[in-house]
């Protein structure tokens, strides 16, 4: 009997960590152009990500989960945004919101990274110039979706 | 005595509240501790300093008197609310240490700790 | 357009100066020499009928190939009755342009930041993006592009797409010594490629490929 208890137990856990993890995954503000403004709408009143679990945006990335790079990404901001990233605690997930963070959007040129998959990983790409607020919580739905399928690394 | 086994039983479930999640984040929790990590946090830029400054001492002053004279207050309470039963004998012994308190007050004064532009006291 | 008192004031104030109107349709324009760059700026803000006392920007074009091969270009403005020189009635407001013709085998020019300070930041903008050198500006070295970049993005012979690997290590911590060294590195820098500029006949600036 044990030994047919302790999956059920440890899958449990693993099932409350997951609803735990993504049911409030908080972000840190990295708004670096147009998106930005999509970004701030999407966490306001009308569409609202707060119902989503994405309460507050923090302002320090040692309190936050989740790292929407929203806008295009130049050479000398990527230190920056690496940096950031490093200081994000786990478990962190990154959202590549827009077609300038994706891809370098149409912007193709010497000043900007073309696709911030080459600084950090990314879980989840937005496509979009700018992404509609729903575009982006249809983002940030896929991403806690991805959350439900990860094990539990303790 | 029966009365107080309920803020017992609260302090009870305030520290298990807390000891509850911190040990749930520990063993449930991932730790990989990197340096860049660790580092100070500078809107990610490097760090430049330690950030050790000297502070002026004006605010030490001001949180220390303060601090005295709002326990002098807090002496005002229960004398006032004893103040039939004391009587003019009370009176007299809280305006005696009122007096005291107000005279080490004009010194502070004339010694410049309210001064908060910073020049130097007068001796 | 044109404002033929500034012309007057600047022709009377700085003799033997080549002042010329150019051709513009949003605001009055003046070409002016490099070498009387300096003179005329300094009319400009201190004239009591003039009182430019606002410099907006100072940007650059590159007409590569025609010769002279840049235009700095500086947008001043009279903030008339808003702001005035004590002691002296408000000038009219108005807005005046000045463009300076800069040679590509010489790009170097005077510094407007002892007129109008303000005038430090977009010349390094300019010498970031076009390397027009500032003689005796306060502080040159590059302000948009990474410190340690070579070539100038907005010369005409520069490439659009630039395929690089993306810089992404910077220090965790750094001493005050070793920050004001790396600035010190910068203008060393800047320093150097002014001098190159300078020196030599061709254009600078090739960009990555």
């Amino acid at each position: 009997m044990a030994e047919l208890e302790i999956p059920v137990l440890t899958t449990t856990v693993e099932k409350m960590v997951q609803w735990a993890r993504r049911s409030a995954i908080w972000p840190v503000t990295f708004g670096l152009a147009c998106c930005a403004i999509e970004m701030m709408a999407m966490s306001c009143g009308r569409y609202d990500i707060a119902r989503f679990g994405a309460e507050v945006f923090r302002g320090s990335p040692r309190q936050s989960d989740l790292m929407i790079i929203a806008g295009r990404l130049s050479r000398k901001m990527a230190p920056v945004l690496r940096r950031i990233y490093d200081q994000m605690p786990e478990p962190k997930w990154v959202i590549s919101m827009g077609a300038c963070a994706s891809c370098g959007g149409v912007f193709d040129n010497y000043a900007i990274v073309q696709g911030v998959d080459q600084v950090v990983p990314i879980d989840v790409f937005v496509p979009g110039c700018p992404p509609r607020p729903e575009s982006l919580i249809f983002g940030i739905v896929q991403l806690q979706r991805k959350i439900d399928q990860q094990r539990m690394s303790a | 005595m029966g009365e107080y086994v309920f803020i017992l039983i609260l302090i009870g479930l305030g520290f298990g509240f807390a000891a509850v999640n911190v040990l749930l984040s520990r063993f449930l929790g991932p730790r990989k501790p990197t340096p860049e990590k660790e580092a100070p946090y500078e809107c990610g830029m490097p760090a430049v300093g330690d950030a050790r400054e000297r502070i002026s001492v004006k605010f030490y002053l001001v949180a220390m008197i303060f601090l005295l004279f709002d326990i002098e207050i807090a002496f005002l309470y229960p004398w006032a609310m004893a103040f039939r039963e004391l009587g003019m004998t009370g009176f007299i012994q809280v305006v005696t240490f009122f007096a005291l308190l107000v005279g080490g007050y004009i010194y502070v004064w004339r010694k410049g700790a309210f001064d908060w532009s910073g020049e130097r006291p007068r001796a | 357009m044109d404002s033929p008192d500034v012309l007057d004031a600047l022709r009377h104030a700085v003799p033997g100066g080549r002042v010329e109107p150019a051709p513009a349709t949003d605001m009055p324009t003046l070409y002016v020499d490099r070498d009387d760059l300096i003179r005329v700026c300094t009319v400009l803000k201190a004239d009591p009928g003039l009182q430019f006392s606002f410099l907006a920007d100072v940007t650059a074009a590159d007409y590569y190939p025609s010769q002279p091969r840049f235009e700095v270009v500086y947008h001043l403005a009279s903030l008339g009755a808003a702001f005035t020189q004590p002691g002296h009635p408000a000038a009219p407001a108005r807005r005046l342009r000045i463009k300076v013709r800069v040679p590509g085998d010489d790009a170097h020019l005077a510094t407007a930041s002892g007129v109008w300070p303000t005038a430090a930041w977009p010349e390094r903008e300019v010498f970031d993006l076009f390397g027009i050198a500032f003689d005796d500006h306060p502080d040159l070295r590059r302000i948009l592009m990474p410190e340690d970049w070579e070539g100038y993005p907005l010369r005409k012979d520069y490439p659009v797409q630039v395929r690089q690997d993306t810089q992404i290590a910077s220090p965790v911590q750094l001493s005050p010594e070793e920050f004001a060294a790396n600035i010190r590195e910068q203008r060393e820098r800047a320093r150097d490629a002014a001098q190159r500029g300078a020196a030599a006949g061709h254009a600078g600036g090739h960009g990555r490929e």
